[in-house]
């Protein structure tokens, strides 16, 4: 309990990490969404391309 | 008979020929001059308006109001630095000029400075008055707005040059300026305040020239570079 | 060694290799994180002025620091691309860009949230590096806004890497203008960086140097889709995701 109040500026102390794990899960999140949008267009695009010829 | 080779103009012929059209241009459209000096005025007077005209206000805020109000003007008469020749194709001219591009953007930024940045040098005293500045400050204003339209004009032209065309180029280009605008307010309004205070103001008007010399070496290479990539 | 460095650049090579690399980068990482953090929350002792507050410097500092060096990042490789005309070298620039505007937000954050109990204020409009930083947001936005608004991708990548290479000179210039500034308003109280302790610094460095493995391998992972992206009508890649393996 002493590590969560942190002397009176828990709420500060956690908030921050709390906030600095946010933002890299949510930009290495982000990044995986758009190398999996981006391969699924082009897959899309050459297996249409092929399935023509 | 044989044929004499025609001279190419030389720099200062091509900066004077620049100079000269955007100017020409400019009297032709009045418009394009008074517009931003109007809006110059009325953000001076939305100011007093939306906090209050209590005299100890005015006094204190005068020289930031007027610089912020300033800034925001030149940011408007910007946008059309190089909008009207990229339409009608004389910006494809200019890139094929044989006179060195800098020279010639350096051209249209005198013009520019001297149909923006110079009126509001002029028009800011009437304005300084009614924010009960006393008249030594408004001289000191009136130099800080000099050295510092001459700055935000070069610099601001690397920013046009950057989103001529571009849709939606206006709203971008001032999210590019503020941060290139920011020193130049900063030492300038600071400047203007201290005058006020019968502090030393002296820092500011020298920074604010070497700022200016600054940007007249270095910008109008970099709002060429700029020129040349919007329009490959 | 030159041999590998062409290699490199060569957007196919990069994309395999850059996948097998990631993980070297991102495991150690993530552990030097755990650990510093560990290290900061729990085992060091206090600070004497500041009480246990000062222990968000253990995610501030890092965050600011990276949100400086990826501009260094996204402006050198953009002049990189400019001068020698390399592709991947833009490629670097664009990837660098969003995880950097993400560091400089979580500075900002950080640091404000640090401010109020030591300074009783979440913004101090006189704080130099407050302000650089801020300006720093700023730039990165307009470099993305930039990058956005040209559908050209060459030509996007030329005029933000011009953009970039000015906001360099300008963020400092703006540091040094703030500086002066708020040496004139007299009554702003500035943190002063006082020396540290080596059980203080040590987990703090080691925190950095996490944060920066970690920084490099999503630096690689987004460097990855912005090259699959800008080559997606090559060869190389219609014969890689064609293949039976594919190439996620």
């Amino acid at each position: 309990m002493d590590a969560l109040a942190m002397g009176d500026y828990g709420a500060y102390v956690w908030s921050c990490y709390a906030l600095t794990l946010v933002i890299v899960v949510f930009l290495s999140w982000r990044a995986r969404l758009r190398q999996k949008r981006v391969y699924r267009d082009i897959e899309v695009r050459l297996k249409a391309l092929e399935d023509r010829e | 008979m044989s044929e004499t080779p025609r001279e190419i103009p030389g720099i200062v012929a091509g900066l004077g020929a620049t100079a000269k059209r955007d100017l020409l241009l400019a009297w032709k459209r009045p418009g394009d001059v008074l517009n931003p000096l109007f809006f110059f005025a009325m953000v001076c007077t939305l100011f007093p308006l939306a906090v209050g005209p209590s005299a100890e206000q005015l006094e204190f805020s005068g020289p930031g109001v007027l610089w912020v109000a300033a800034l925001l003007a030149t940011l408007l008469s910007l946008n059309s630095l190089f909008i009207t020749d990229f339409e009608d194709g004389s910006l494809d001219q200019l890139l094929v000029s044989p006179q060195p591009l800098p020279v010639l953007v350096l051209g249209k930024t005198l013009a520019h400075w001297l149909t923006s940045g110079l009126p509001l040098v002029f028009v800011s005293p009437i304005l300084a008055i009614t924010y009960r500045m006393p008249l030594s400050v408004v001289g000191v204003m009136m130099i800080t707005l000099a050295l510092g339209t001459i700055s935000l004009s070069l610099l601001g032209s690397i920013g046009a040059a950057l989103t001529v065309g571009l849709h939606r180029g206006t709203a971008l280009l001032s999210l590019l300026i503020l941060p290139l605008a920011m020193p130049i307010m900063i030492l300038g309004a600071n400047a203007v305040s201290l005058a006020a205070s019968n502090d030393v103001y002296s820092t500011g008007i020298w920074a604010l020239g070497a700022y200016a010399i600054a940007s007249l070496s270095l910008a109008p290479y970099a709002t060429a570079a700029a020129l040349r990539i919007s329009n490959e | 060694m030159w041999k590998w460095f062409h290699q490199l650049a060569s957007p196919p090579h990069f994309y395999r290799l850059s996948a097998i690399l990631a993980p070297w980068l991102a495991v150690p990482g993530v552990i030097l994180i755990a650990y510093a953090a560990w290290q900061g929350l729990f085992v060091v002792p206090m600070d004497y002025q500041q009480g246990d507050a000062f222990r968000i410097i253990y995610v501030h500092v890092p965050s600011a620091y990276l949100s400086m060096m990826a501009y260094m990042i996204m402006a050198t490789s953009g002049a990189i691309g400019l001068i020698w005309r390399i592709k991947l070298s833009h490629a670097v620039a664009a990837a660098a860009a969003p995880i950097g505007a993400g560091f400089t937000f979580l500075a900002l954050c950080t640091g404000s949230i640090w401010g109020k109990p030591m300074w009783g204020t979440w913004w101090e409009w006189g704080d130099p590096r407050m302000m650089s930083e801020l300006i720093l947001l700023f730039l990165y936005f307009g470099y993305m806004a930039l990058r956005s608004a040209i559908d050209d991708t060459a030509k996007a990548d030329k005029a933000s890497a011009v953009l970039a290479l000015v906001g360099i000179v300008n963020v400092v210039i703006v540091h040094f203008s703030v500086e002066w500034w708020s040496s004139l308003h007299q009554g702003q109280t500035v943190f002063k960086k006082g020396t540290m302790d080596a059980d203080m610094r040590i987990p703090l460095l080691i925190m950095v140097l996490g944060f920066t493995l970690l920084f490099g391998a999503m630096l690689l992972r987004r460097i990855r889709t912005e090259v699959l992206f800008r080559e997606r009508r090559t060869r190389w890649v219609r014969e890689m995701i064609l293949s039976p393996e594919g190439g996620a």
